[in-house]
């Protein structure tokens, strides 16, 4: 009887301390869990801003500012400009090409 | 003495003294187990809360607005995330050296925030909002007591002023007050959610208990806006602005195939990212808020309905001499007598003769189904504040002098919007589609207003607009056919026509083998002289038009040869 007892105890003791490292585990992953979605909104937030300045950057009003200003660059000319007729595709209610 | 013969032990106490002790034991035992039972068992709530209070915590979890991109992607508007300081000004302590370097921090003037902070029948004030995060960082680090932040969202706009007036903004609560922020709120919003909790000692959280809502992220919108048609359109309006020194001015372009609106600008217009300089006059989207009256803009719809009538053909000759048109005491001018024309000339030439004897041949209600099927008088529905319905009077109450103005587009008043879309009927052989703000992917069914017949005749006069003999030469584009129609009308002020206040406009599609797009652009009250639709508003919607062709990759219908223009002195002028 008193050695079932002292298994038993035993056993118990064992099982209780496993409850108590599972359970600090599972919250030690938690955490690391917690810390990569913040991450992880961390970086969309970044990929946002980026998406920001690099549509501020690429903004037509801008790239033609700079491209008629500092480059000295201008459309072409209706009269210059050749068209180019894709392969298969249907002629387009009387469109020319010159 | 020993202890047996203690005299104590000798001495007998009554029997009851011993009972009341344990019974007043007893009882006292009772009286806790019960109160435990009844804590543990019964009304366990309130200690339940208050434990779980110790460590568990409900945290918000923030939602995303959803952001809104051009046709191709191209990101135009876009929340990121701003802190707001706000303080309990009862718990303020802050010294002269930390002011000053809050002061600076926030580019604010010390006394102002001294004036925030020291209202301390308040609870909550903020001192600051939507400041960066950076900054945010080095205020945090000043450690100064009951100074608090928090998080929000701000929402940037790259585009700035070039497409203010399409997106519009948010407010200081990111929650949409204009433009399609406004008209797709619900869509863009996302709804935060919150979920409960446990939380150690050191604040990081162990264990999700449950989630209480959970949080929707806004969705994103794609805009049927071409951003690249967008800016030349804005530019050549402000510059056409700028060089005729008008009051204002708009421009919108329409795909004819699928009603989408690529492109919509006005001016004056302002800067969505810093409105601390924003008033009304430049807040207002003329497109859609402001009605004017259309003048000679509308004479293709008088046309239109007397051709489905049957009273006339292209090639029906029409007595436009002596140059004017008497009804009851109203005279009726042309800007020079033409004799002997056309229904043809009579647009080509914007006759108001032409155009007043052709509307007096048809019924009053024939005119008005005319205007009203097109969308003259009724909401164009795009779901922008403040839309108007522009003013279109039952045809019961029309005069004979009424409905001959109105054929020429006085008496009448309408948005540059609906003119636009009415024009489609023109580009589009006879129906109409509903105008989208967001891309559309199928083209929505179309609802007839006339026959193909009369789409395609009024098309070719309003090509001949164009040409040299036309009112409109400068609308010509090297290597694509353009039709279109210019307008211009005196502007009304205080119930009478202002002498020399103009509204000059005009409406055209390309190509007309086969059009792609309807362009229409009003400029209101040039003042450099020149206020002739074909000679302000004209030139606006050609160079967009040649642009915006290029932007879409249109073939071209016309052989490549330079554009011809009348002589000086030799130009069409429009009767007003």
């Amino acid at each position: 009887m008193a050695r079932l007892s002292l298994i038993l105890l035993a056993v118990f003791t064992t099982c209780a301390l496993g409850l108590v490292t599972s359970q600090h585990q599972a919250r030690k992953l938690f955490i690391e869990l917690g810390e990569e979605q913040e991450r992880s909104r961390q970086l969309d937030v970044e990929y946002g801003q980026l998406q920001l300045e690099s549509s501020t950057w690429a903004m037509h009003a801008r790239v033609e500012k700079i491209a008629r200003q500092s480059l000295r660059m201008r459309p072409p000319e209706a009269g210059r400009v050749q068209m180019i007729e894709l392969a298969p595709r249907k002629a387009e209610g009387g469109g020319t090409a010159p | 003495m020993n202890f047996a013969s203690s005299p104590v032990l000798t001495l007998r106490l009554p029997v009851w003294r011993s009972r009341l002790l344990l019974l007043c034991f007893l009882s006292g035992f009772m009286v806790l187990a019960g109160r435990a039972v009844y804590l543990q068992g019964w009304n366990n709530d309130f200690l339940q809360a208050k434990g779980e209070s110790r460590y568990s915590r409900v945290i918000e979890i923030t939602a995303n607005r959803g952001r809104i991109t051009d046709r191709h992607g191209e990101a135009l508007a876009i929340s990121t995330p701003v802190k707001s300081v706000w303080a309990i000004p009862d718990e303020v302590d802050l010294d002269k050296t930390q002011l000053g370097k809050l002061a600076a921090l926030l580019e604010m003037p010390p006394q102002e925030i001294e004036k925030r902070i020291s209202d301390a029948s308040r609870d909550f004030v903020y001192v600051k909002r939507q400041i960066p995060p950076e900054t945010a960082d080095r205020i945090a680090e000043l450690r100064i007591p009951g100074l608090f932040q928090s998080r929000e969202y701000r929402r940037y706009y790259p585009g700035g002023e070039v497409m203010a007036h399409v997106l519009g903004f948010t407010g200081a609560e990111d929650i949409g007050q204009e433009g399609v922020e406004l008209a797709y709120q619900e869509q863009l919003a996302g709804k935060p959610g919150s979920r409960r909790v446990i939380k150690d000692r050191r604040g990081q959280i162990v264990e999700d208990m449950q989630s209480i809502k959970a949080a929707q992220e806004g969705r994103d919108l794609r805009l049927a806006l071409d951003a690249r048609i967008q800016t030349l359109a804005f530019g050549q309006l402000k510059e056409a602005i700028e060089q005729h020194r008008a009051k204002a001015g708009s421009i919108v372009v329409l795909d004819v195939v699928t009603g989408e609106m690529l492109a919509l600008a006005n001016m004056p217009t302002y800067n969505p990212n810093n409105r601390a300089r924003l008033t009304g006059g430049s807040l207002r989207n003329r497109v859609v808020t402001d009605t004017f009256e259309p003048g000679s803009t509308l004479k293709p719809f008088t046309v239109a309905a007397a051709l489905e009538e049957g009273r006339i053909t292209p090639q029906t000759m029409i007595q436009t001499a002596p140059g004017s048109l008497t009804i009851g005491k109203a005279t009726i001018h042309d800007a020079h007598a033409e004799g002997l024309i056309s229904v043809s000339q009579v647009i080509q030439k914007s006759s108001n003769v032409g155009a007043a004897k052709i509307a007096l041949s048809l019924p009053a209600e024939s005119m008005w189904n005319m205007f009203n099927s097109v969308g003259f008088g009724l909401a164009p529905k795009l779901g922008f504040p403040g839309e108007v319905t522009g003013r279109v009077r039952p045809a019961k109450t029309w005069r004979p002098i009424e409905q001959a103005t109105m054929s020429y587009g006085h008496g009448i008043s309408v948005s540059l919007v609906q003119l636009a879309r009415a024009y489609s009927i023109f580009a589009r052989d006879g129906d109409l589609v509903p105008i989208s703000l967001i891309k559309v992917d199928t083209p929505p069914p179309a609802q007839n207003v006339i026959s193909a017949e009369t789409a395609r005749a009024v098309r070719a006069m309003l090509e001949s607009a164009v040409h040299p003999g036309g009112t409109a030469p400068r609308a010509q584009i090297m290597g694509y056919r353009v039709g279109g129609k210019t307008g211009t009308a005196h502007k009304q002020e205080n119930g009478a026509y202002a002498a020399n206040k103009y509204v000059s406009s005009f409406v055209g599609f390309a190509p007309v083998s086969r059009p792609r797009l309807v362009i229409a652009v009003m400029i209101d009250e040039a003042s450099d002289g020149q206020y002739y639709g074909g000679a302000v508003a004209a030139p606006v919607f050609a160079r967009v038009m040649e642009g915006a062709l290029r932007a879409l990759d249109v073939p071209p219908d016309a052989p490549m040869k330079a554009i011809v223009l009348p002589a000086a002195g030799e130009e069409v002028r429009e009767s007003i």
